[in-house]
């Protein structure tokens, strides 16, 4: 029995289908859900969302945001998401090496440390999820 | 005869006006549409999160919820006031700015104005109102953009510098019909949960560490929803509006061809009265 699994952010729908697994970067730590999973609420960590149907995985980056899993449906509330296609890896290094220039510089240009650490974490993700995607093709 | 040329050129230049008019009515029926498609992709998220939080907070008892859904005596309100960049749109601008002002006299409280959108802030500045910030956004604002104004009304209402926050915005009823309105944004008011959607989650890491990154979202989003909206009905107002500018003009142009037709005909006749008469005064 497969999951229906649905990501949105507030901007579109990410991805809308049926998959035999769920693996979201949770807050407690990464899970993996299958179907008949517990209901279920957590808040994301920026990370790497992988969706496995027939066996063929799928990278999604997310930048955080919320969980829900109901008996008959997963939902990923995505603070901002990207299918590992869609990102464009030399921007998403550029702003890796923006956001570690960042948390070097003690003024953060102009972020506090909280937000210069997120940006970094989000850049670094997305960099990680595009390149995965590069070595399965 | 310099009369039939004033015509003939009166009617070239209402004929160019209907053309930039109808040029700007099909401008904004494809702005319109793209405007309520961006809407629409973002309703499962806004849906979705609106759910997750009735059924966040049916588990607190009133009074001990997150501050963000604490209603407490009003002293101050902020308005988050969103209107066009532009004109050029009928009645849309006039009837937001007059419902915001007449909601301001009807509270009858100290009042603050977040104002988005050129047309607001420009007729805020005039009446005097005390703006806290400004905040022009493109026609194709993205989420990321709208983020500062939601930053502001939260921190705003948990600082207690304002008690309550409302949205003052065109709705979109229809193509035809937009509504000026002011809802209520903060304190939130979670909607009562559905029946039938009972479960027992596990949260992670609590229940109450959800709600807390959630809230901020959901205000966030409905932020974001709001200025779709209202710049859907920007393009809708104009397109209305442009459609019926070139209406009036067409109308126009065949006025003045009537008359730029009969001036002729009456300079033929008296000209070949002129030259008949000229010929038989010769005979």
């Amino acid at each position: 029995m497969p999951i229906k699994l649905q990501i949105v952010t507030a901007e579109r729908l990410i991805f809308e289908g049926d998959v035999d697994e769920v693996n979201v970067p949770g807050q407690e730590g990464d899970m993996g859900i299958l179907p008949k999973h517990a209901p279920l609420m957590t808040t994301l960590r920026p990370g790497e969302i992988v969706v496995v149907t027939d066996k063929q995985p799928q990278f999604f980056a997310v930048s955080g945001g919320f969980l829900e899993v109901r008996p008959e449906r997963v939902i990923i509330l995505a603070d901002s998401a990207e299918r590992a296609d869609e990102i464009d890896i030399a921007r998403a290094q550029e702003a890796m090496e923006r956001a570690k220039a960042n948390m070097s510089d003690k003024t953060g240009g102009g972020l506090d440390a909280a937000a210069a650490e997120a940006a970094l974490a989000r850049a670094l993700t997305r960099v990680k999820v595009a390149n995965k995607r590069r070595k399965n093709n | 005869m310099a009369d039939i040329r004033q015509i003939d050129r009166r009617r070239k230049s209402v004929k160019s006006i209907a053309k930039i008019t109808h040029a700007m009515e099909m401008i904004a029926a494809s702005k319109m549409r793209k405007a309520q498609e961006r809407g629409l992709a973002g309703r499962p998220y806004s849906e979705k999160i609106t759910e997750v939080i009735a059924s966040l907070a049916a588990l607190y008892p009133k009074g001990q919820a997150h501050p963000l859904l604490q209603a407490r005596p009003v002293k101050k309100i902020a308005i988050i006031h969103i209107t066009p960049n532009r004109g050029m749109a009928g009645g849309l601008v006039g009837n937001i700015n007059r419902r915001s002002l007449s909601f301001e006299r009807s509270q009858g409280k100290d009042t603050v104005y977040i104002a988005v959108g050129k047309k607001g802030i420009d007729a805020l500045r005039r009446t005097g109102r005390n703006i806290k910030a400004e905040f022009i956004l493109g026609e194709n604002p993205s989420y990321l953009q709208t983020l500062p104004i939601a930053r502001l009304a939260i921190d705003g209402f948990i600082n207690g510098e304002f008690d309550e926050v409302h949205l003052a915005y065109s709705k979109f009823i229809n193509t035809m019909v937009q509504e000026p309105v002011i809802v209520k944004l903060l304190p939130e008011e979670p909607a009562e949960r559905a029946q039938g959607t009972n479960l027992e989650y596990i949260y992670e890491p609590s229940a109450s560490s959800v709600l807390d990154k959630i809230l901020p979202r959901y205000v966030e989003s409905r932020i974001y929803q709001t200025i779709l909206e209202s710049i859907a009905c920007e393009f809708s107002a104009r397109m209305i509006a442009m459609k019926s500018a070139t209406e009036n003009a067409n109308e126009i142009v065949e006025e003045l061809a009537l008359q730029y037709n009969k001036a002729r005909q009456e300079s033929i006749t008296t000209e070949m009265l002129d030259i008949i008469g000229g010929a038989s005064a010769l005979s």
